[in-house]
């Protein structure tokens, strides 16, 4: 298998747009440290990038990567290789990419002036999200033959997960504000690897004292060893299932 | 070697291969021979495994083709456009299949690669490269590993006439190895010098499999083109007479 991941990852740093992302990433970050007093408010910051930015950049690439190595898939399908190993290597070789450049990029800086819970906080969530959405847009990118509309699907799911599901959790919680309503937006944050990503890493930093009875349901959840688990569970599932749809159904397919 | 049992494929509403059936033996020269469209392609394409036939079974040397890639490490496939990674440069091609196959450099075939004079050009990435000379790198490609079935794909559009002779003649030592070897081509002159069994195919639909001799018998042409054009034009084409031919086949039938 890593045969395959070298050469994918091989091409990959070609094209120099991981370079390009990690400096990125890098100046962003080592700028919010300057800027902000505070390492926490910095992190906040940061954080925003890692919830909007990181899928953002997960999605496209892996959906641009997909539909240019159309080829080298095409070409490998007609040697002694198995579907599965051929997506498998294409994942692998995405997901080392983009995460070496999230590590480098964000990671060594909040290292270097954040190296708390928080910071590892939203370490670990970053790196969950590039897996996470690198596995949605394999899904989004086996399923359309053309590139156009898998970027556009793409582009949806991206609306989809940072924007359009917040407002719908916001009217669910507005409409039903009379009953208890904790354990369900629980279960539905769960439902967005975003939201998860975000309550994890906030509950983790101090201001989440001031955000109100739910929050203090919350701290105790996710505070303790089950959140975490729970966490890492949720992210975990986010990526291996669209994985394995995208596995059945690229097994299927014909090129 | 290769047996095939009643494959049908549906592309949406178009029925590309209709119940297709036929048994390919080792010392074999199979030309495809029929109109575009007829599915000569997706019969190959099915062989290999890039298309997923509907129903149906197909054998390479007595292993159902299901999922299980290994059967194509005998297998030498010369697609009609040859399609690769554009950042690739040959050299690295022709390494990366051998390092992915494992193969010894003493026991490739680098006979093709010599006469096209490919080593030349080994550091050109495959987006440079003419038509022509992406067909010179696939034809090579698919007598690199020296496998024991040879399917080539339309092998000689595109190529000017010297490499097509070249071509030609390794074709006619390969066959001389006891090899099976398919081939697709609408320059049916090409075809003469080394087919021993003919295959016809029109809307999806085997018309009929037969020796060369039986045809040129039956025709009483002795070149392939002539003969498939007196059998397209011909009296002697209906639906009896094809009822008739295929009974024959059935009896001396191989199953």
């Amino acid at each position: 298998m890593m045969k395959l991941s070298k050469y994918v990852l091989y091409d990959i740093l070609r094209s120099k747009i991981i370079l390009a992302y990690t400096l990125f990433l890098f100046i962003v970050s080592i700028s919010m440290f300057q800027m902000e007093d505070n390492n926490s408010k910095a992190i906040l910051s940061l954080l925003n990038i890692v919830l909007i930015v990181l899928p953002l950049v997960s999605l496209i690439f892996t959906t641009i990567h997909y539909y240019n190595s159309y080829e080298f898939i095409e070409l490998m399908s007609s040697q002694p290789m198995s579907r599965t190993r051929i997506l498998l290597s294409e994942f692998a070789g995405v997901s080392i990419s983009l995460l070496s450049g999230f590590f480098i990029g964000i990671g060594i800086p909040v290292l270097l002036f954040a190296a708390n819970d928080a910071g590892l906080a939203l370490l670990f969530t970053g790196a969950a999200l590039t897996l996470v959405f690198i596995s949605i847009a394999f899904f989004a990118s086996v399923l359309s033959r053309d590139k156009a509309r898998g970027i556009g699907f793409v582009l949806l799911l991206w609306f989809y997960f940072t924007l359009i599901y917040d407002g719908l959790i916001l009217l669910v919680i507005f409409n039903m504000s009379d009953y208890p309503l904790e354990k369900a937006t629980l279960f539905l944050v769960s439902l967005n690897p975003i939201d998860t990503g975000r309550i994890f890493v906030t509950l983790k930093m101090d201001i989440s004292a001031l955000m109100g009875v739910t929050s203090a349901l919350y701290k105790d959840f996710f505070g303790s060893n089950t959140g975490i688990l729970f966490t890492i569970g949720i992210m975990l599932l986010w990526t291996v299932v669209p994985l394995w749809l995208t596995v059945r159904r690229f097994q299927k397919k014909d090129l | 070697m290769i047996r095939i049992e009643n494959i049908s494929k549906k592309f949406r509403k178009l029925q590309v291969l209709d119940n297709i059936s036929a048994i390919f033996q080792k010392g074999q020269v199979v030309s495809l021979i029929g109109p575009n469209g007829s599915g000569k392609t997706t019969l190959i394409k099915s062989i290999l495994g890039m298309v997923k036939p509907d129903n149906g079974k197909i054998f390479v040397n007595d292993q159902l083709i299901n999922g299980d890639p290994s059967y194509r490490e005998n297998i030498g496939y010369m697609p009609q456009i040859g399609r690769y990674p554009d950042n690739m440069k040959i050299g690295q091609l022709f390494k990366m299949l051998q390092n992915i196959r494992g193969i010894h450099e003493e026991k490739l075939d680098k006979y093709l690669l010599n006469q096209f004079e490919l080593e030349k050009i080994f550091d050109k990435p495959m987006r440079t490269l003419s038509g022509g000379t992406r067909q010179k790198v696939s034809a090579a490609l698919a007598f690199f590993f020296d496998p024991s079935i040879l399917i080539l794909d339309e092998p000689t559009a595109g190529l000017d006439p010297l490499a097509s002779e070249i071509l030609k003649e390794k074709i006619v030592q390969e066959k001389k190895k006891n090899k099976l070897i398919l081939i697709t081509s609408h320059i049916l002159s090409d075809l003469d010098e080394f087919t021993t069994h003919i295959m016809y195919m029109q809307e999806g639909k085997m018309q009929f499999f037969k020796d060369l001799e039986t045809l040129q018998e039956e025709t009483g042409e002795l070149r392939i083109g002539k003969a498939i054009s007196r059998i397209m034009k011909g009296e002697k084409f209906t639906n009896e007479w094809i009822d008739k031919i295929l009974e024959i086949k059935k009896d001396e039938n191989i199953y």
